[in-house]
This record gives C-alpha cells, structure tokens and sequence, in this order.
C-alpha cells in the first residue's frame, strides 16, 4: 500500500501525494488552494499564465505543470508570492481592454475573481489600451479579443467528433490570438461552443444561446465567496 | 478635535460614484460629525478655499480641464482617493482610447445618426473657451499620485463608508470582501 503514496511537505504540512500528479492537483484534494488562471482540472496543462507558482525546495516552480516527487518541501503562499501573482493579475488587466463593468462575464470571471482574491486595487502598470477587434462572424459564438488572456483553454478543451482542434493561435507576439479554423469551425455545434465559453476563464468567448447579465448581481459565482473557497472548505470539513 | 476636511469631484465620471456615496444612508449624519465639506458637488463650493485632509477624485482625465482640476486636488488635499472604476482605469470614456481622436469627434458631430441634419455647416468644436480634449482618457493614477483606490462602479457604499471612517478616524477598518468589486 505504502508505495502507492509519496510523501510531500506543502506549507509545513505533511501530505500524502499520488505519483506522477502535479502539485496543484495534489495541494487542491488536500485542500490547499493554490490560485491558477489558465489551468483546469483534468486538462493537460499549459503552464502559460505563471500565476500558479510556488516554491519547490525553494525555487519557482509553477504548480500545473511540476509533478509531485518524494520529499519535496512546497511553499504556497508568502508575502513575496502574493504579491507576484497580483503582478501577474495586474499585467493581464493592462495588457487587454477589461471592462468589467460591461462585461456579461462579469461576476463569474475567473481573471476578476482572482484580482478580487489577491486584492488588487489599481494596477502598478500603465494600461496599454491595445487595438483588438470582436469577431462576430460565426452562427453559434462571439469571440472579444479585448478580453482574451491567451490561457489556451479553448484550444486544449474544443474538438471536434473527430479529434481537431476547433481553436488555434495565430500570430506571434503581442498580436498573437485566438483564431477559429475556418475548417473545422463548421463543426463548432451549440454544445460545443456553450462549452467554450464555459471553460473561457472571462468574457472572450460567449455563446449565442443564451442571454448576458441573467443572474443578478449579489449571486454570481464570486460576488460572496472568494475564489478557491470550495477547495479550502474541503480541508475545513477534513479537520472538523 | 478639528473636523476633518474633505473635496470631491467628479472629472471624466458620470456622478454614479457620488450617488453612490450618498447611498451611506443614515450614517451622513455621523459623516457631519466627522467632517467638513470644501469643494465639492455636494455642497456646490467651486473653489478651494482652504487646505484639505481627504480628497475624492470620480473619473478618469478626458480633457485639460480634467488634469487642472485633478493637479489643483493634488495641491490643496493631503490624501487623494481615486474612487470607481473611471478613476481607476478610464471606465467607460475610455472605450475611445482605441480610436483616433478625429475618427470620434466626426463620428460625434459630422456623421452620427442624430447630428447628420442637425450640423448642416459641418462645424467641429473648437471654441477657446472649451477645454482640450486629451489623445486619451487617462487614469488619475497616471496623471498624479493617488494615494487610495475603490474600485467599483459604482464603489459599494460600505467601502466608501468604512475608507472615509478609517482615514477620518485613523482606526483600522476591516473591509468585507463582497464589498470589493470592479462592477
């Protein structure tokens, strides 16, 4: 039984890890919380928004994408970390045209609900106010590029019956996007891009079927509760 | 103890922020304890007229007149407080900031819709009197140093209740987190 589990420290707390899983994972059933933007449960992970990093034995690591080993000492949160993350927060928000208060994601956003997390008042950076356009030219959903933080989710999670990639990146550098293949795209079905705007951690993709700003302000997903609540109440429920 | 002073204004904002304010509701008459009022919407004073502890700056800086005003603020208040999200980060006026400044002004007054008829010798305001109006709305964190910020739009009342109370009084305030929002 013994060699099915290794043994890892997090925050000074011994926990029992599978092999082969990454910290995130791990840390999240033993309910640490550790913030994360572009990683998503039971995806491959990306490892391209950083905001999931942490100390291992002492050197950033991120945690999506670092497996667990025996031993390892972990550390999640320290002043210098918090205030890394909220960097990265802030960088994302100046970088695009995010309008919360216009914004039908809004309230269920996963970038704002990280900013309210880690307590971002105004960003250190200047904001860039970048030139993006909307492309309104597919039947079943709008893609904002004002409001893409590149997290890749679409592209890992949207194919099709047949296994292609629905979503792709196009361009390099500061004018890299999302693109839908002109192609495949045709196999984009309202599930599919209910799904996509799902898993979009803001307000960039959004599905045709249904209406914005339907669930009132005061019940959104993050209006009461932090994000990563749930994952912390699983280790307050564990003690008691 | 002398009361403590406050100025408000609203720049490039919709006066959402201050109705927000007055949505303290009861608790004004505390606020009249704590408090004076010098240039502000509020009590309709329009110049300074003496120095200040508290600072409340509503909206982003769209126009030259926004940056005097914002600059006059930063001279006469101790503390400034940027407050809601046009203060913070442009809010809605800055939905121009990706459009070159001709291409609004025509849309503006040349070809929209409405004014199409209405401006019939094509004219583009330029009046001397007018403030210029700036490349960009701009934060006021990019034009002076702020010194707070309440995100919101418009900020929840609480939070600009429990940051008056806190910088009044000097107590330390714990601030809710439902009342932290950026819509």
């Amino acid at each position: 039984m013994n060699n099915e589990y290794i043994t890892i420290t997090i925050d000074d707390q011994e926990i029992k890890a599978r092999p082969g899983e990454f910290i995130v994972a791990a840390a999240r059933r033993n309910g640490i919380y550790i913030p994360t933007l572009c990683n998503m449960p039971g995806v491959h992970p990306a490892g391209s928004c950083r905001i999931c990093t942490v100390y291992v034995n002492g050197r950033p690591m991120t945690s999506c994408t670092t497996p667990v080993a025996e031993g390892m000492e972990i550390e999640t949160r320290s002043p210098d970390l918090e205030d890394f993350r909220r960097s990265v927060v802030e960088l994302l928000f100046v970088e695009g045209n995010h309008f919360c208060p216009a914004c039908e994601k809004s309230g269920n956003c996963e970038l704002q609900a990280l900013g309210y997390r880690l307590e971002m008042m105004a960003p250190r950076y200047p904001y860039q106010f970048p030139e993006r356009d909307i492309d309104a030219s597919w039947p079943k959903l709008i893609k904002d590029h004002n409001r893409c933080v590149l997290c890749k989710r679409c592209i890992r999670t949207i194919l099709d019956e047949e296994g292609h990639h629905i979503f792709a990146f196009r361009y390099r550098g500061h004018n890299l996007q999302i693109t839908i293949d002109p192609e495949y795209g045709k196999n984009l079905t309202d599930e599919l891009a209910e799904k996509a705007a799902k898993n979009c951690p803001v307000g960039s993709l959004l599905y045709r079927g249904k209406h914005g700003f339907e669930t009132p302000i005061g019940q959104r997903k993050y209006d009461k509760e932090p994000i990563g609540s749930d994952v912390e109440k699983l280790k307050k429920a564990k003690v008691s | 103890m002398r009361k403590k002073i406050i100025a408000t204004t609203s720049l490039a904002g919709c006066f959402g922020c201050h109705m927000s304010f007055l949505d303290i509701d009861e608790r004004i008459l505390d606020l009249v304890e704590l408090v004076e009022f010098d240039k502000s919407p509020i009590d309709d004073i329009k110049k300074f007229t003496r120095e200040c502890d508290i600072g409340l700056i509503e909206g982003g800086v769209c126009n030259s007149e926004n940056v005097e005003v914002l600059k006059e603020f930063r001279k006469h208040c101790k503390v400034l407080v940027s407050f809601g999200e046009c203060a913070i980060m442009g809010g809605l006026p800055a939905l121009r900031n990706t459009v070159p400044i001709r291409e609004c002004f025509e849309e503006a007054y040349l070809h929209g819709p409405s004014v199409e008829e209405a401006n019939e010798e094509m004219i583009l305001p330029n009046d001397e009197e007018l403030p210029m109006i700036l490349d960009k709305v701009y934060p006021c964190h990019e034009v002076v140093k702020i010194d707070y910020f309440l995100p919101g739009c418009p900020p929840r009342a609480d939070l600009i209740w429990n940051t008056l109370y806190a910088l009044v009084t000097g107590e330390e305030v714990k601030i809710p987190y439902e009342v932290i929002k950026y819509d």
